[in-house]
């Protein structure tokens, strides 16, 4: 299979112009002849099936969640960015689009970022006419922050709860699609697979998840903006429905995944308190700005840090990193905190975490202009650990935080299976090996809103497509197949839950496929997962029937397919011998332990494609070109 | 600390039959979530065969508005702006006895145990909680300055989570307090002002469909909001409609839709 | 309606093209006719115990006063025809809100506890119709006569004396005056939040007004089979 990601020729300023012209366009009385299935209602489906009801088509949303606004965008906190330049400090569509592909470690796609960062732009328009109310100045116009070590203040938020407000403006403007009678949604429905006929995809197969109801939708296309799959780690700042199977159904069906191990890793988390552990919380970066990180010096000092004086402390980040001290970026900051851990300086119950201390600024710039700038962070931590940062400092830990990996599309966002598009985290996106802060929210709504809305039309004015009936063989194939892998998972009758399966997979790629990763822990990570997954299918209890609401019914399937999505996850990183971003192989890195890329061997794109349960992977490469940003090393001494 | 804790707990099979209070021991700890608690006794039903509690959650962080039930009697739990999801046991006392109570109102149909249906909120927002602005249409988002206090009001009302604790802790099972955060919000930003009276007199109206009860200005629903809506909002709300109500005297039809 | 979880815009009628309810027809079009017809009941109650009061200047003065009242026709009439219209259209709406309100929740809590109202705001559904009995009798007692065991037309001073010289009747009085004070202590706030008077300051002292008014009105109104019953006033 030849990878063609047909990236427009010419000046890469013009390739989106050039892009939206050469595409054909479906003439308005046509739109509502078409059917289009968009699954997922974050930032990234709920912009696209209020866009595509907006043009007129007919579209059908489902989300798993009761209602469309609870996708998981609404978690995002710090922010938005978009390329204004509103506070003259130099920003430019050129900056944000170098910034993205420099913090991306030079794995992503440079045509797709730039267009990326010229959207950008439109997006924040977008959201403010919707009425999202995003902070201002006292002058009444828009407020920015500067954001993941940015030099310019380029990101828009809304006090902490960005993702919040850009997901209700598109949910509030998919529900007035889903009044003008153009867009249907299905909450509470889930995707358990996809239907491809003559090679297009042409519907999906979904289970009612209040009745069980296996249902068939057809369309003339189908479009997934089903998130991350963060959560094959079971404990992330991922919501807890948030999950991998739309994308792995459909990489079943033939759509190639790439870059699955890019994972990324977020360094101020509140820590695990115990294995009753559910999911992690999430702590802003900006904590860094004030906070000084330390841990003892002696292993396993169990004294309170009150007591452990001055000169017993190690602030291994500023030690390390003299120029950037504690604000060194994501990735570095995780992988040091995991270090003394690993080295038995942890501290908390678990040992597995570090001081985030704010005395030293507290006594600098006084309690107050502290609780200013942090107070709402300060008051969610003592609400879940029940310290109070004010006088003990904060325990922070990484976590996994985003997938940068995912479905390979092509520079339209369709997959390898005509016809089926992915759009925001759930496609392998424009983040490359890492992820700067506050591009994520941007990505979804640059897809959703401004690219899928062309390319789609474009492909349907292409393609010739037959009707399909539903009682088509391959519709009826795979609807079986639904209902009897349900069937199966109801019928093992053994004595484990799936969460504490999901606990011990999660466990195995934390310790192996997590932070820093080696091959030999990696092959041992593959042949446990392995294990793993044989005792799933017999030793798996899944209480109740198939007929009604049944929670560990729907995780069961999901955590399935983690199990086979992992396999890969430990295989990528395995065959990625580099280390560039979020994915360190402790086999290459500079002496003094920093990432060390191999441009030469690696500056692709890795696209898998599925060869059947039980069989390896092939392997596909999309060779990336850096013509506009110069591969460079980072460094941060 | 160790927690020994009865629940009673409302268990439901479906929305047809009828559901009942069983009791629970459960031994937690202080540091676990109210949500992990229940993980906890979950786990342990699972491996006696028996069906886990079914209860609606997402992001675990207060904010997707999933989560939601009674504990002994208010929504959330007893501490003031905060979901039950981010609600910890160490507010809780070894020996307690808990009651856990789906939401009630005919609007939100119980669908299992603990978990309603709240499809209602979304059909008063499609009644008219939006602004009408087609992709690509928006002029640049400096163009219209918005002061400072005006914005940061919006932004207050703009923080419900449609979790529906005010429905279920309203004597009169009346939505007014959601209601009023949407149509305040937009009312609020000049964004909104084109269709303002069109939306509260249509998201009303939805709300009476739906059979939601009446506003008498009790005030629970303010008490146990997770994020802090205020009754303001609601006599602003009033203010709206009684005004759009003026405004489209004659109307026969009340518009907004599009 | 409620079952229909796949949304389309036929699970939601109220579109563009839906017909506009009536204003009456809507929740908060009943709560401003209760905070209107409040607000008129509010007044009289007010301006009433206020003549009420005159009752300690004396018998010429309370009887001149009511005989004033009585003469002038129009204006009796006239007042009497906006109480009555106001109490009917006031009870009426109580009603109506009160059926929704077992409509909109039919199965009842097991356990339910109040986490932040006041007991008044409650139990205006309680508070309301015996306040209401109280009226039918108050004038069946002071008005008609026909409840007065020695009811003189026309010599109110004597009526009343006469009338809470009897315990049973004071106390039935004063706990009448008590539920009138509950009933407006919420109300009287409440009528304002209803027309959708609000606002972070001056909420608040509309609160502390709502409380004066209330405590003013319950304690002139008792004060007055008070004093009858302790030979203040005889
Ligand atoms: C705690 C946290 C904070 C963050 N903060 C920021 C930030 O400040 N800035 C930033 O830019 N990014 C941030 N991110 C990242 C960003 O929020 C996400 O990457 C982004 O919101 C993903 O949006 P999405 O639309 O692609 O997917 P999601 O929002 O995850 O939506 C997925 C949708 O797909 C549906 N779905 C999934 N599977 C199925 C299925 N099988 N069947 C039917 N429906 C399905 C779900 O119901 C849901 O509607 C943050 C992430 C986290 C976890
Ligand atoms: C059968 C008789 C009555 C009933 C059932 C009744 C019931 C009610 C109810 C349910 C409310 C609404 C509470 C709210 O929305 O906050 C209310 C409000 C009010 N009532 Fe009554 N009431 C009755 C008689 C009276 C009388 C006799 C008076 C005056 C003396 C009165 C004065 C008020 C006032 C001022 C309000 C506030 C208006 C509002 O809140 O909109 N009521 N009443
Ligand atoms: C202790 C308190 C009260 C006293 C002593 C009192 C006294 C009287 C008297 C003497 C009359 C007859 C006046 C006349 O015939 O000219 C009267 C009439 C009346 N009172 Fe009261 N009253 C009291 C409280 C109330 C209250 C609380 C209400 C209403 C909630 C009320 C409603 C009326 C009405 C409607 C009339 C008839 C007025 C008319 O003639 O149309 N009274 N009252
Ligand atoms: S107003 Fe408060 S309680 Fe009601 S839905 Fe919104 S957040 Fe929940
Ligand atoms: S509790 Fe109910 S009565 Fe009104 S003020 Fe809140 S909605
Ligand atoms: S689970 Fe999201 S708010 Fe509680």
């Amino acid at each position: 299979m030849k990878l063609d990601s047909r990236i427009p020729s010419g000046p890469i300023e013009q390739k989106w112009d050039k892009c939206k012209f050469d595409m054909k366009l479906v003439n308005p009385a046509n739109k509502r002849k078409y059917n289009i299935i968009v699954v997922g209602t974050g930032l990234a489906g709920g912009s696209a099936a209020a866009t595509l009801g907006e043009l007129g088509y007919n579209v059908k949303a489902f989300c798993f969640q009761d209602s469309p606004r609870r996708a998981h965008s609404i978690a995002a906190q710090g922010g938005i960015n978009a390329a204004k330049n509103y506070q003259n400090d130099g920003d430019s569509i050129y900056r944000l689009f170098y910034d993205t592909v420099k913090g991306g470690d030079f794995r992503a796609r440079e045509a797709n970022v730039y267009r990326l960062a010229q959207i950008s732009v439109n997006i924040i328009d977008q959201c403010v006419a919707q009425g999202v109310p995003f902070a201002r100045e006292y002058g009444g116009l828009l407020a920015n922050r500067s954001f993941g070590g940015a030099q310019v203040s380029r990101t828009f938020y809304a006090r902490g709860q960005t993702g919040q407000q850009l997901l209700l403006g598109c949910y509030q403007a998919l529900e007035r699609q889903v009044n003008a009678g153009r867009v249907t949604m299905y909450p509470r429905t889930e995707m358990l697979d996809l239907i491809v006929i003559d090679g297009k995809a042409r519907g999906i197969v979904t289970r009612d998840l209040v009745t069980g109801k296996i249902e068939t939708h057809l369309a003339d296309l189908v479009v997934l903006g089903t998130g991350g799959y963060g959560n094959v780690f079971y404990l992330s700042t991922n919501a807890k429905g948030s999950n991998a199977t739309a994308i792995w159904r459909a990489h079943r069906k033939g759509a190639l995944i790439a870059n699955p191990c890019f994972t990324q890793i977020h360094p101020t988390c509140i820590p695990v308190s115990g294995d009753y552990q559910s999911k992690l919380t999430l702590m802003s970066e900006s904590l860094r700005n004030d906070g000084r990180i330390w841990v003892p010096v002696q292993k396993g000092d169990k004294r309170s840090p009150g007591q452990i004086p001055e000169a017993e402390r190690d602030y291994y980040l500023e030690r390390r990193y003299p120029s950037f001290g504690n604000l060194v970026p994501r990735d570095v900051a995780s992988r040091a905190a995991k270090g003394v851990c690993d080295e038995g300086r942890g501290v908390g119950s678990t040992g597995l975490g570090v001081y985030l201390d704010f005395s030293d600024s507290i006594n600098r710039l006084g309690r107050n202009v502290i609780a200013e700038r942090y107070g709402n962070l300060f008051e969610m931590y003592e609400r879940i650990t029940g310290e109070d940062p004010y006088s003990v400092p904060m325990r922070i830990y990484p976590a996994i935080h985003y997938t940068m990996g995912g479905l390979w599309v092509d520079y339209r966002l369709m997959s390898t299976i005509p016809g089926l598009f992915v759009i925001g985290e759930a496609n392998f996106s424009d983040h490359g090996a890492n992820r700067l802060g506050a591009s994520a929210l941007m990505q979804g709504l640059a897809d959703g809103y401004f690219i899928l809305p062309y390319t789609v039309g474009d492909y349907l004015a292409n393609t010739k497509l037959d009707k399909i009936s539903a009682d088509h063989p391959e519709v009826k194939r795979v609807e079986q197949e639904v209902a009897a892998s349900v069937k199966k998972l109801l019928s093992i009758g053994g004595k484990r839950s799936v969460d504490s399966f999901h606990r011990e997979l999660g466990k195995l790629m934390w310790d192996h496929c997590g932070m820093a990763r080696n091959a030999t822990g990696l092959r041992l990570a593959q042949g446990k997962i392995a294990e793993l997954e044989q005792e799933y299918w017999k030793n798996l209890s899944v209480p109740g029937s198939g007929e009604e609401l049944n929670q560990s019914l729907e995780k069961a399937a999901r955590v399935a397919d983690f199990f086979e999505l992992a396999q890969l996850m430990c295989r990528d990183a395995l065959e990625r011998e580099e280390s560039s971003g979020g994915h360190f192989r402790e086999e290459h890195q500079t002496p003094e332990g920093e990432a060390l890329r191999n441009d030469d061997d690696f500056c692709y794109a890795a696209a898998w494609q599925w060869q059947g349960k039980g069989n390896r992977h092939t392997l596909h490469k999309e060779a990336l070109e850096f013509e506009y940003v110069h591969l460079t090393q980072r460094s941060y001494k | 600390m160790e927690l020994n804790l009865t629940l009673n707990v409302w268990r439901q099979k479906n929305a047809a039959s009828p559901g009942r209070m069983v009791a629970y021991k459960v031994r937690a700890n202080e540091h676990m979530s109210f949500l992990e608690m229940l993980d906890v006794l979950n786990e342990d039903l699972i491996a006696k065969g028996e069906e886990p509690i079914a209860f609606d959650h997402d992001c675990r962080e207060g904010i997707c508005g999933s989560c939601g039930f009674l504990v002994n009697g208010i929504a959330h739990g007893p501490l003031p702006g905060t979901t039950v999801c981010q609600l910890h046991m160490r507010h809780f006392r070894n020996g307690e006895e808990l009651w856990l109570e789906p939401w009630r109102a005919a609007a939100f149909p119980v669908v299992k145990d603990l978990v309603v249906d709240r499809g209602a909120f979304d059909r008063i927002i499609a009644a008219g909680g939006y602004v009408s602005v087609a992709a690509g249409s928006a002029p640049d988002a400096n163009a219209v300055p918005i002061p400072k206090k005006d914005a940061d009001l919006a932004m207050d009302a703009a923080q419900c989570i449609g979790c529906g604790a005010c429905v279920a802790a309203c004597p009169n099972a009346s939505a007014s307090l959601f209601l009023s955060a949407k149509v305040s919000h937009l009312g609020m930003l000049p964004q909104g002002q084109p269709e303002r009276h069109q939306r509260v007199t249509n998201m009303v109206a939805r709300a009476n469909q739906e059979l939601f009860g009446s506003c008498t200005n009790i005030g629970e629903c303010e008490a146990v909001c997770p994020k802090n809506i205020r009754l303001e909002f609601i006599a602003r709300m009033n203010r709206d409609f009684i005004k759009s109500s003026w405004i489209f005297r004659n109307d026969r039809v009340a518009g907004g839709g599009e | 309606l409620h079952s229909a979880r796949h949304m389309s815009a036929a699970t939601n009628t109220i579109s563009a093209r839906a017909e506009k309810p009536s204003f009456l027809a809507t929740t908060i079009g009943k709560k401003v006719v209760m905070a209107a017809t409040g607000m008129i009941l509010f007044g009289f109650v007010t301006g009433h115990m206020l003549g009420n009061l005159q009752i300690y200047l004396g018998p010429d003065k309370l009887n001149a006063y009511a005989h004033f009242l009585q003469s002038n026709l129009g204006l009796l009439w006239g007042a009497r025809t906006v109480l009555l219209l106001s109490v009917v259209l006031h009870i009426s709406m109580a009603i109506q809100l009160a059926a929704l309100k077992s409509k909109a929740r039919p199965i009842a809590y097991q356990k339910k506890a109040n986490a932040g109202s006041s007991y008044a705001s409650r139990t205006m559904l309680w508070s309301g119709p015996i306040l209401f009995a109280f009226i039918v009798y108050h004038l069946l007692h002071f008005t008609i006569g026909s409840a007065h065991p020695d009811f003189r037309e026309g010599s109110v001073y004597h009526n009343v004396v006469s009338g809470f010289q009897q315990p049973l009747v004071s106390i039935a009085y004063i706990v009448a005056m008590l539920l009138l004070g509950i009933h407006l202590h919420h109300g009287v706030w409440s009528m304002f939040q209803s027309i959708g008077v609000s606002h972070p300051r001056y909420t608040p002292m509309l609160k502390r007004f709502a409380l004066m008014a209330t405590i003013g009105i319950v304690a002139g109104n008792i004060s007055i089979p008070l004093s009858v019953l302790t030979g203040l006033v005889n």
